[in-house]
């Protein structure tokens, strides 16, 4: 059934392969008169024994990880509608000319004159993405989602100390991501968890319950992590600010309303991106990422240094004196070579392509969620909450679980033999059995169809026999894997 | 529709029937209130063609002068390796390049195991029984290890060695104040981190000590001593501070591996080995440590078990460390990191090979210290310590580093990072730090030599008329 079926050979590691004295690197001579090797490096500095590396010829290596990716599945293979992940396509364009050696070659303490392309690049991208976002002031050092996150966090914690308060809170709604509760607890301060409405958004009681002096920050994301747009949010923008506290975007969601309404203009004060979401930096399979962040004018002097600025000439540095600062997030300026990306996908859609892309992503979603709800899926995967959605959706697996007897993790599973990569399952955390389906505006009116299908077959399939589904995978490299086991007596490298 | 989208007038209008909308707007009108929509264009130029974006990133990369353009010997965290051909080949396969994060291990594999193997290739390097599948970069790596210690010490301070990188230090210092730390510095002497000094500032109140192996300034610490001095300083009956090395992987080749010294958690920026400099980053962050800290690692790890068959595979393991399952009780808020970078980092091992390792490290030894000899032969330059270097050495010039630089620009030699403008420390005035790559030949290296002696005349020449006219 599946399209490609990735390769079967049992596993073996690049450390169970080759033979001694096989190399692929051959060492330059070192050309330069010869030295006591004590003189170089004392005994006592020495290593006795050199790391165990494999030893291999170079088509040895070539086919080991060619052969290793024939075993993933990869969005330029198929469909891959992974809820808050946003699997877009990763333009080609992209990868070329981030590989231009003006770009990949440059050091990052190059001075400053004498990279002035680069510089020029991330000042322009700092300009639209705080354009996209409403939020004038941008640093793109952060490396990723949850690191935006921190940087926002210590922000917040900087923007109240600087005015003589210690505030000890952080607001999340129960539907926040992981990486927003940990966040906080790393940032020093104390999570305190907000219910949500029947309507699946903030319950602004509870908001106005807890909101007091100590609360340092909201984090929210909008449309949150069921797809839903809170349609109170200029009321939890008031609240919060009355008790003096920010407001935090995470931006995970922000491929749904690029263009049409701006997190500045809906009252938050410090934003996050997820360029490998939003802006299509590829994922590699778990990074690399990048996490701009964008913040108002009252916590811009506490950016994390250095920032891009432009000169009174026209000439673009960097500026490390900024003495408010939270300081450094992490070495040099951030993940540029996904800056390039980032960019060079902006230049490529302008304002009406991102407006465009936002939409797409919208109709694509909602039109996948009309066509779940017909007999034969409703009735098993009901919508979690409201009617529409924003450019993704959660169903909940409750009423599958309960009339056919597989669960969520069944259904996922039997997607892989169908050729597609499952939706994000068991998030959001309240919705039972959650499955949170994110087609992406690039998907072909045909795919969603043919996802629809699936889920369809799948569901038929398991009301004649649900062993089907919950003893699949069939078709993968491996079937279930036992996690419980890899846990409990964890092996985390090969023996050697 | 854009060229990445496809949703022709035809499909609009069926999907919409079948929706049961009226247009796509109505979609928007019945979710976001008015208030906070935006109502006109994003004010951002209009979309250019393949072609026209192409050459405008072109234009952009034409005005930085990368290390193709002009002989570079900086260094200071990222270096100028060669990149093997084959970790292009592999980093551009869309089966590496374009998957999330392995949530479902039956159709990830590849990833999985990609991570097992770099996870076994950080471990012996380090030598240090557990590695993550990766962590951001160098220096958020130590202050994620300054997390770990947290954890699992609770002290209330941090003591560093002033011969960390800048980047490092300061990037600890910005986490430590959000997690509540405070962070000791401890400073050099004759170019290493002083053991008196570094003894005196440990007790039983210091969760971590944190020190560079090499350090910034390229030279060697005695790294088994440090440790044993911390371990011993904390003071009868307190729990001992867990020792952080931040660690240049390309030198454990030839250096004693940390987990030989003493350290318990080794960090570092991976940068050097088999990826591309990307003025600063993406890059990955190793992070190795003792069996015990195994449970309070930041990120993902890959664990080996089998299927229901019986066959071998890999899975993400130990996630109740993870913010998704533990949310604020997490040991890190890291989610996505740099697994395609760890993927170029593990690729390139195995290029280089376990001699080709060790070869390559003492290679890097005998060019770097012919240029520390032929660079200290002229007149103005003055090593700025004697210790043993690996890769990378600081020399101090009696003229202003800047103007220098600037000099030698002109001549296509980039001598080395100006160490006064990195670190702002006002005993880095004149310091020069030169590194060294494979791609560095002795030809290059005297040709270092003869421009930098030049400049550094020139210089003093100007500066001297300029005293005449003055
Ligand atoms: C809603 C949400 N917030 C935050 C994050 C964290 O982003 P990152 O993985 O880039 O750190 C994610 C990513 O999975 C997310 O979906």
């Amino acid at each position: 059934m599946s399209t490609t079926p990735l390769q079967r050979d049992r596993a073996t590691t690049i450390f169970q392969k080759g033979a001694p004295g096989r190399r692929a690197f051959v060492c330059p001579a070192p050309e330069v008169p010869e030295v006591d090797p004590e003189t170089l490096l004392p005994a006592g500095f020495r290593r006795a024994q050199e790391p165990r590396l494999p030893e291999l010829s170079e088509p040895e290596i070539v086919r080991h990880y060619v052969g290793l990716s024939k075993r993933n599945f990869d969005l330029d293979s198929g469909f891959y509608p992974l809820g808050s992940c946003t699997m877009k396509h990763n333009p080609r364009l992209h990868e070329r000319t981030a590989a231009l050696p003006g770009h990949a070659r440059l050091h990052p303490l190059q001075d400053p004159e004498r990279a002035q392309g680069a510089l020029e690049l991330m000042w322009n991208l700092q300009g639209a993405l705080a354009e996209i976002s409403g939020l004038p002031n941008v640093s793109l050092q952060p490396s990723a989602g949850s690191h935006g996150e921190l940087a926002g966090v210590l922000l917040t914690r900087a923007y109240h100390e600087d005015r003589g308060e210690t505030r000890h809170k952080v607001l999340t709604p129960d539907t926040a991501h992981g990486t927003n509760p940990a966040t906080v607890t790393m940032a020093g301060l104390d999570v305190i968890k907000v219910a949500t409405n029947q309507d699946g958004g903030v319950d602004v009681e509870d908001l106005r319950a807890k909101a007091d002096g100590d609360v340092a920050c909201l984090m929210l994301t909008n449309p949150n992590t069921l797809g839903l747009f809170d349609p109170n949010i200029a009321e939890i923008a008031e609240i919060v600010h009355a008790v003096g506290a920010t407001l935090y975007y995470d931006g995970a969601n922000l491929n749904a309303v690029m263009g049409l309404s701006r997190p500045g203009d809906m009252g938050f004060d410090i934003v996050h991106f997820n360029l490998h979401k939003s802006f299509t930096q590829p994922h590699g399979g778990g990074g690399p990422g990048s996490g701009p962040i964008a913040v108002s004018e009252r916590v811009a002097p506490f950016l994390p240094v250095p920032v891009v600025v432009r000169l009174k000439d026209g000439a673009f540095d960097l500026d490390h004196e900024r003495p408010k600062s939270i300081g450094r997030l992490r070495g040099f300026h951030g993940n540029y070579g996904c800056f390039v990306r980032a960019y060079a996908y902006i230049c490529s859609l302008g304002a009406d392509g991102l407006r465009d892309a936002s939409e797409t992503a919208v109709l694509n979603a909602n039109y996948l969620l009309a066509r779940l709800k017909q007999r034969g899926v409703a009735e098993y995967l009901p919508l979690a909450y409201g009617e529409l959605c924003m450019h993704e959706f959660v169903l909940s697996g409750g009423p599958m679980k309960q009339a056919l007897q597989i669960k969520t993790l069944d259904l996922a599973k039997r997607l892989l033999d169908f050729g597609f990569h499952p939706p994000t399952v068991y998030f959001p955390l309240l919705v039972e059995e959650a499955l949170m389906v994110e087609p992406t505006e690039t998907e072909t009116k045909e795919t969603l169809d043919s996802f629809a299908e699936a889920i369809a077959a799948i569901l038929s399939e398991a009301a004649e026999d649900p062993e089907i589904a919950r003893g699949a995978p069939y078709t993968t490299p491996v079937r279930r894997l036992d996690e419980v086991a890899a846990a409990k007596r964890p092996v985390i490298r090969q023996a050697l | 529709m854009s060229r990445y989208t496809a949703i022709t007038p035809a499909d609009l209008d069926a999907m919409l029937a079948v929706i049961g909308v009226g247009s796509v707007q109505e979609i928007f009108d019945r979710q976001i209130p008015q208030a906070v929509r935006l109502g006109r264009e994003l004010d951002l130029p209009h979309g250019l063609g393949e072609q026209d974006v192409y050459e405008h990133l072109r234009a952009l990369a034409e005005r930085n002068t990368s290390t193709e353009d002009e002989l570079s010997f900086l260094g200071a965290g990222m270096y100028d390796h060669y990149v093997p051909a084959l970790i292009d080949m592999l980093t551009e396969r869309s089966e590496f390049l374009t998957p999330y994060t392995p949530y479902q291990p039956e159709i990830s594999q590849g990833g999985l195991q990609v991570m097992f193997e770099y996870q076994t290739a950080i471990s012996e390097l380090t030598g240090l029984p557990v590695s993550n599948a990766s962590a951001y970069e160098g220096p958020s790596a130590l202050a994620a290890a300054g997390y770990l210690a947290k954890l699992h010490n609770g002290g209330g301070r941090f003591v560093a060695s002033a011969g960390l990188h800048p980047h490092a230090l300061q990037t600890l210092r910005t986490n430590a104040h959000g997690y509540g730390m405070d962070v000791v510095e401890v400073g050099l002497t004759g170019g290493i981190t002083d053991p008196e000094e570094w003894a005196a500032a440990i007790d039983g109140d210091t969760s971590a000590a944190f020190f560079a192996q090499p350090n910034f300034y390229g030279a060697v610490e005695d790294a088994a001593a440090l440790s044993a001095a911390a371990k011993g300083a904390a003071g009868d009956g307190a729990k001992p501070p867990v020792v952080v090395a931040q660690v240049d992987p390309i030198s454990l080749g030839v250096l004693r591996s940390p987990g030989e010294c003493g350290v318990d958690v080794a960090v570092g920026e991976g940068q050097p080995l088999g990826n591309r400099l990307d003025f600063g980053g993406p890059s990955f962050g190793l992070f190795a440590a003792r069996e015990e800290y195994l449970r309070r690692m930041p990120g993902r790890i890959a664990g080996e078990t089998v299927d229901v068959d019986g066959r071998r595979g890999f899975v993400l393991t130990l996630q109740t460390r993870e913010q998704h399952i533990r949310r604020e009780k997490a040991t890190s808020n890291i989610c996505t990191a740099q697994a395609l970078n760890a993927l170029a980092g593990v690729v390139y091992l195995a290029w280089l090979g376990r001699r080709g390792f060790v070869e390559l490290g003492e290679l890097l030894l005998a060019r770097t210290h012919y240029a520390r000899e032929t660079l200290a032969l002229l007149t103005g330059v003055e090593p700025l310590h004697d210790r043993p270097v690996i890769r990378e050495f600081a020399v101090r010039l009696d003229v202003d580093v800047a103007a220098v630089k600037r000099r030698c620009a002109s001549e296509g030699v980039n001598p080395g990072v100006d160490l006064h403008a990195l670190s702002g420390r006002e005993a880095d005035r004149g310091g020069l730090l030169v590194a060294i790559t494979e791609r560095r030949t002795r030809a290059d290296i005297d040709r270092l030599a003869a421009v930098l002696a030049l400049a550094m005349a020139a210089e003093r020449d100007s500066a001297a008329t300029e005293a005449v006219t003055v």
